[in-house]
């Protein structure tokens, strides 16, 4: 989930499953933005702390109401663990592995994503 | 009737119980009944002679100030049907008969095997020769409110006769109605039963500063033909007379005990159903309860002593183990037209041996006497004028038998003398907090101990503070320190991340002139990102201190599901749009170009309570473009998504309406233009209605203006939804100027004070002091706060933008206005179905199960 610069650079279109999907300046600091791939909904978050940029990417569809609307929702932490507010009936989803604090047994997928050369990329296939 | 045999009635065995009397004791019986289940076992029926139900008859005079008999009604409305009670209203009980047991009416005969007489009292009126018609109005029933009502509309001035308590109550109506009032008694003093002679002049001075007559030792000998310009003139057995145009009497009341003498129950020398402590009376079949039941030899005209007696017979009648009766505390508690008047215990000092002191402040006629034992060990009783602070504490005394201090005059002495306040702490978990429903401490303390952790749901649960209301301030004070000794009391945390109350953290913010989340998050929070609580709460706050636009990028993530994208979130994840249509009032282009719109991106399109016109079913990304479209026409945002001023609605008033008496319309928007956009705790509505009419419905809103001859009537803090509540009547006869300012400092009063996400009706109820603290602090002042409200609401109304015009002029503001930051097209996953000539989101059972065409 977090910038990984000793990562090898790869290009996102052949290495591996790394998918390009949009520019950093695309993400909105404290809140979410939803991107395209590959048929599937993603919900991206960038948290910022201190000069630290975290980018978490999660299933934008919202299990409760079946609704895609998981990168619309309140960005703020629980316990110290952040998570996202569902915007339509307020559950909890945690950023770093999408599970649900009011109902553990619901997690939202999510994907390993990083940074590189100011491109959002995650790993589909993970 | 032949058809009987082919249907198969099942015959309801279960044994008759009947309450005759649908008054505030036999409805309290009839709720203990179903709380205790005997409506399981018996068949219940309640017969009421009045067309209304049960209604609250200690709050009566309200009536004349706002309230209707159904904001009066006890109890939840389909309380006795949902339990199988039925319910015979405005059917008069003609006559017991013991013989076949059965009650009997003009529409029929019905059998009981036990039956309850809760049939009240009636008014006394004395024979007076010439005493008739609006010369003899009674004051005990909303029907006898009304007829008041009615022979007031011409009239200048009113007489009660009887200067107790009810008449007292009757002579505040008489006032709130417009009336010079006047109070006629026979005795020496005014409410002679509860008070002494010194008792009666303090409180006869301060209603007389009131600009009320007071009349004493006047025996009303004749109603005659009235003199200078009055209906009737009264004359008194000492030679003296008094003009008026009507007359109300108030002289006491009598137990309603007819059905009973006829049947031949045993009747007490003074009237009443002769009852043992059981409540039962001669016949054991029978019991009587409340005013119309006499107990050895007294009557009780409380409704504490009435819902003790109801609450005995129900849970006899349920098999129950049942208390005795054991006669009544005749302490009382009111403030009557203004003025607080207490009288507990012994309040004349009858019990042999007992010692008074006595405190007498004739600058602000203020009176207060302690009955104290021989001994001064023991208080039993107290007189209190002009100031009712001191009644809790010296009935706790009284109630609970507690020593009395060393100098025990310290318990009557002004504040600041010393006087040692009586903590809960002090009192016995047996002691009663609520008399009305005979709510103990220990009650109280089991009730948080099974998760009543807020005020209301105690009062809901154990019902305390929910008869006559005066334990209010004492019930929050136990609450509080049953909270307290869980070590629960204080935390009014607003969440994890703040340690404070949204109102510690308004004045924080107003104080310190914060105006980001981050800056009061490092001076005043637990450090964090913040959450779905209070990143919502702190951005409400800040936009009512400071009215900045809500996207700006330091708010933005801060604004809830709907405020982050200035349209309301529907269940598929699209928005509705509403733009403003102020006052209702829009031309026909405006109207046209909104059809055009909601054409072209096939929105849903219904009109709305608040007299707008709501598009459904916009995509996140469409939004920018739709209102791009509706600002090029002139509309502006209606924040129909925002805890903030939603409409104003209005009749068409006086402009068009041949009954409008002032212009309903001009004024709705006046009032939206001003507070449009103001940010609030939760939503505002308004209304405005051009006449008594009340075609605006402005008594179900937060702020309620109704047109009179004369100016306007403002009503404040009602509101319809889940929990209606009517507005109350805060000032009469407003010229425009005070209207507005009258509107400035409450809503922002309001908005400093009240919790997150309470509406002005809660917050009115949870004020301490109620109604009349409100007017204090908006109209007098009494917080010397007025100017600086004013000042505030100026600084939101100047600052005044329409949010989406800002966005729209900011593209780093509409980033987040896309479904997809890497694409253009819309959300794959929504699906419609048309109806009724437009689209809806399709339910699950509508959707084919469709192979994904992403998939290949």
């Amino acid at each position: 989930m977090t910038l990984d610069r000793s990562e090898k650079a790869l290009d996102a279109e052949s290495a591996g499953q790394w998918r390009r999907l949009c520019s950093i300046d695309e993400l909105v600091p404290g809140a979410g933005v939803t991107a395209w791939c590959r048929g599937e909904q993603i919900a991206l978050f960038l948290l910022l702390a201190g000069s630290e940029r975290n980018v978490y990417a999660l299933a934008n569809g919202d299990p409760f109401s079946g609704a895609n609307v998981i990168g619309r929702g309140i960005v703020g932490d629980i316990a110290a663990q952040p998570v996202v507010a569902s915007p339509l009936y307020k559950q909890h989803f945690r950023l770093a592995d999408g599970r649900c604090i009011e109902s553990p047994e619901i997690a939202l997928r999510t994907w390993p994503v990083r940074l590189r050369d100011g491109w959002v990329e995650i790993d589909m296939d993970s | 009737m032949n058809q009987d045999k082919n249907l198969s009635v099942p015959v309801d065995r279960r044994p008759s119980l009947i309450v005759i009397g649908n008054g505030m004791v036999g409805h309290h019986c009839v709720e203990r009944l179903i709380e205790l289940g005997a409506h399981h076992h018996h068949a219940i029926s309640v017969f009421g002679e009045e067309r209304h139900p049960a209604y609250d008859r200690v709050h009566l005079s309200e009536y004349f100030s706002g309230r209707d008999a159904a904001s009066l009604a006890l109890g939840e409305a389909g309380l006795y049907a949902d339990h199988g009670v039925v319910l015979h209203l405005g059917e008069k009980v003609e006559k017991i008969d013991r013989t076949t047991r059965e009650v009997v009416t003009l529409r029929g005969r019905y059998r009981f095997d036990r039956l309850v007489l809760a049939t009240g009292s009636y008014p006394f009126v004395p024979a007076i020769p010439g005493s008739e018609g609006d010369a003899r109005l009674v004051y005990r029933t909303l029907d006898d409110l009304d007829m008041i009502r009615a022979a007031a509309a011409n009239a200048r001035r009113g007489v009660v006769v009887g200067g107790g308590l009810l008449g007292l109550e009757a002579a505040n109506a008489l006032k709130r109605l417009g009336l010079e009032a006047h109070v006629v008694e026979f005795a020496p003093r005014l409410m002679p039963v509860q008070l002494d002679a010194e008792g009666g002049a303090a409180l006869a001075a301060r209603i007389e500063a009131l600009g009320v007559g007071v009349h004493l030792s006047k025996a009303t000998e004749a109603i005659v033909a009235g003199e200078n310009g009055h209906r009737y003139r009264m004359r008194f057995a000492d030679g003296t007379a008094l003009d008026t145009d009507l007359v109300v009497f108030s002289a006491g009341i009598r137990p309603q005990d007819g059905l009973a003498r006829d049947c031949g129950l045993e009747i007490a020398a003074r009237g009443g159903v002769v009852v043992n402590d059981h409540c039962a009376s001669s016949d054991p079949a029978i019991y009587a309860i409340g005013e119309c039941a006499s107990w050895r030899d007294r009557v009780f005209g409380l409704v504490a002593p009435g819902y003790r007696m109801a609450r005995l017979v129900a849970e006899r009648l349920a098999g129950q183990p049942s208390e005795l009766f054991t006669g009544a505390d005749m302490s009382t508690k009111l403030k009557l037209l203004g003025v607080d008047v207490g009288s507990i215990g012994d309040a004349h000092g009858a019990s042999p041996g007992a010692r008074s002191y006595r405190f007498v402040d004739e600058r602000s006629a203020s009176y207060r006497r302690l009955v104290v034992s021989e001994d001064g060990k023991r208080v039993l009783g107290a007189v209190l004028v002009g100031d009712n602070s001191f009644y809790d504490t010296l009935l706790q005394y009284v109630a609970n038998a507690i020593a009395a201090p060393l100098a025990p005059e310290a318990l009557i002495l002004p504040a600041g003398e010393g006087a040692p306040a009586l903590g809960i702490d002090a009192l016995p978990d047996s002691a009663t907090i609520c008399s009305c429903h005979n709510v103990s401490k220990g009650t109280i303390r089991a009730a948080v101990d099974q998760g009543c952790l807020d005020l209301a749901s105690l009062k809901r649960e154990t019902r305390a503070s929910t008869g006559c209301g005066g334990c209010s301030a004492l019930l929050k004070q136990a609450f509080e320190a049953e909270l307290a000794a869980r070590g629960m009391a204080v935390d009014a945390s607003l969440c994890e991340h703040f340690s404070h109350t949204r109102q510690a953290l308004f004045d924080l913010v107003r104080l310190e002139g914060i105006e980001d989340f981050d800056t009061l998050m490092r001076r005043h929070g637990n450090g964090g990102l913040g959450c779905d609580i209070c990143k919502p709460a702190v951005a409400s706050i800040l936009a009512s201190n400071w009215n900045r636009p809500i996207l700006d990028p330091a708010l933005a993530p801060l604004q809830d599901t709907n405020d982050a994208f200035m349209a309301n979130m529907q269940k598929d994840g699209t928005y509705s749009v509403v733009p403003r249509i102020a006052g209702g009032e829009i031309t026909p282009d405006k109207l046209i170009v909104l059809g055009e719109v909601a054409k072209k991106y096939d929105l849903y399109t219904k009109i709305t309570g608040g007299q707008r016109i709501d598009m459904f079913g916009a995509e996140l990304h469409q939004l920018p473009s739709i209102w791009a479209e509706l600002i090029a026409a002139g509309f502006e945002t209606g924040h129909a998504y925002g805890k903030s001023t939603r409409t104003v609605k209005s009749c068409v008033g006086s402009s068009w309406c041949r009954y409008g008496v002032q212009d309903s319309v001009a004024m709705a928007l006046r009032l939206e233009h001003r507070y449009k956009g103001l940010r609030s705790p939760h939503k505002l509505k308004f209304a405005v209605s051009g006449c008594t009419r009340e075609c605006a419905e402005a008594q179900s809103k937060d702020i309620g203006v109704i047109a009179t001859e004369r100016g306007w009537n403002l009503y404040v803090c009602g509101n319809g939804g889940m929990r209606p509540r009517h507005a109350e009547l805060f000032a009469t006869d407003l010229d425009d100027e005070t209207l507005v300012r009258y509107i400035d400092r409450l809503l922002m009063f309001y908005v400093r004070t009240a919790d997150r996400l309470q509406r002005t009706s809660v917050w009115r109820e949870n004020l301490d002091g109620g109604l009349d603290y409100l007017k204090s602090v908006v109209i007098d002042d009494c917080l010397g706060v007025c100017a600086e409200l004013e000042r505030q609401m100026a600084l939101v109304v100047e600052r005044y933008e329409c949010e989406w015009a800002n966005a729209l002029s900011d593209p780093e503001k509409l980033k987040r206005f896309r479904t997809f930051v890497n694409q253009t097209q819309g959300d794959p996953g929504l699906r419609y179905v048309r109806e009724r000539g437009q689209r809806r989101p399709a339910r699950a059972d509508e959707i084919p199960s469709v192979v994904s065409e992403e998939s290949a």
